[in-house]
């Protein structure tokens, strides 16, 4: 699922040289990624054959390295990345160990386990949800100035969603290479996480 | 003249009237703005009716029009429209997703593909699924 609000055009190269052979679906508005609670990419949820969830909404293997960046480079540490890499895999392990085992894996939640991991959304979540769409609406309608005021919002009342976030960024993008202080920005947003910890065996 | 973007919906409404932050509609296009109809019980989705709250008729309701906006604050849901009141988004309620998940099952949607063919999760029980996240950015 693409979050993407530049639509099909901007994710079909990447779509294409990927060859899937499952379904590629995109999510101009964000309005699925609102639905579960999913504030930055990659992120996934795991749903069995009955529509059950058995994992809720969590980075998909990926970590938070947006403290490990060097200013001068603006690269990850190798440390960071084989790290990053590790946990990669370990996701991916675990993925297939649910393929395979179903609800017997170690994997799997249920109940009350899946619940206590969902985060609730808010007023002011579903506030930003609309501002965010305004926002998509009016960048569609060749309105970028104004789309822009929409944005901001969004990101005002959701300051935790980095796709919100990454997205505006993304659609006021002149082509000029952005150098982000990321932590600079987390530190003056009061945000913790670029990505939470994944909660799984073997993440620590 | 008005453009309402709700749920999966964006419809254009000639009729409609922005006052402040009031968008009137003639109620024959409240359905195919909204998905909500008006019938005896109140205003109704998908098999469950919100009444319209006694003695407060007339900020629902004019002849042949609907106050969408009133109706969605009234359901606690936001409003906003642009500068001009020209467009409207009818956005969704807040809690959602705890209230889906209180049955554990996943919340189903609909999405397009590249070719614009709609995938809904319902269409995939029966299967495993891993829904991800990625962006081109």
């Amino acid at each position: 699922m693409a979050l993407d609000s530049r639509g099909s055009e901007a994710s079909r190269p990447w779509i294409e040289a990927a060859h899937p052979t499952y379904p590629c679906l995109i999510d101009k508005e964000h309005k699925v990624a609102q639905l579960y609670g999913m504030l930055n990419v990659p992120s996934a949820v795991w749903i069995d054959e009955s529509g059950g969830i058995v994992r809720p909404t969590e980075s998909a293997g990926a970590i938070d390295t947006s403290r490990a960046i060097d200013r001068q480079t603006g690269q990850v540490s190798p440390e960071a990345r084989a790290e990053a890499q590790r946990r990669r895999q370990l996701y991916y392990e675990a993925l297939r160990d649910w393929v395979e085992k179903g609800e017997e894996s170690v994997y799997a939640l249920s109940g009350q386990k899946v619940l206590d991991r969902v985060r609730g959304t808010d007023e002011r979540h579903s506030l930003g949800a609309a501002n965010f769409r305004m926002g998509v609406y009016l960048y569609e309608q060749g309105r970028p100035s104004e789309a822009k005021r929409f944005l901001e919002e969004a990101q005002k009342l959701h300051p935790e969603n980095w796709a919100f976030r990454r997205q505006s960024w993304n659609l006021e993008d002149t082509g000029q290479p952005v150098r982000r202080n990321m932590a600079a920005l987390m530190d003056e947003l009061g945000i913790k996480h670029f990505r939470e910890p994944i909660d799984m065996p073997g993440m620590d | 003249m008005a453009t309402v973007l709700c749920g999966d919906r964006k419809t254009n409404i000639p009729e409609a009237e922005a006052l402040g932050e009031d968008l009137w509609i003639p109620q024959a296009d409240l359905e195919r703005a909204s998905g909500w109809t008006l019938e005896p019980e109140g205003v109704c989705f998908d098999n469950s009716c919100v009444p319209i709250p006694t003695h407060r008729e007339a900020e629902f309701l004019r002849p042949q029009a609907f106050n969408l906006s009133a109706f969605w604050r009234h359901l606690k849901r936001p409003v906003i429209h642009d500068e001009k009141g020209d467009n409207w988004v009818f956005g969704e309620t807040a809690g959602g997703l705890k209230a889906a998940l209180s049955s554990l099952q996943a919340p189903d949607f609909a999405l397009p593909d590249l070719s614009g063919h709609y995938h809904s999760l319902s269409d995939y029980r029966g299967t495993k699924v891993f829904l991800a996240t990625w962006a081109s950015w």
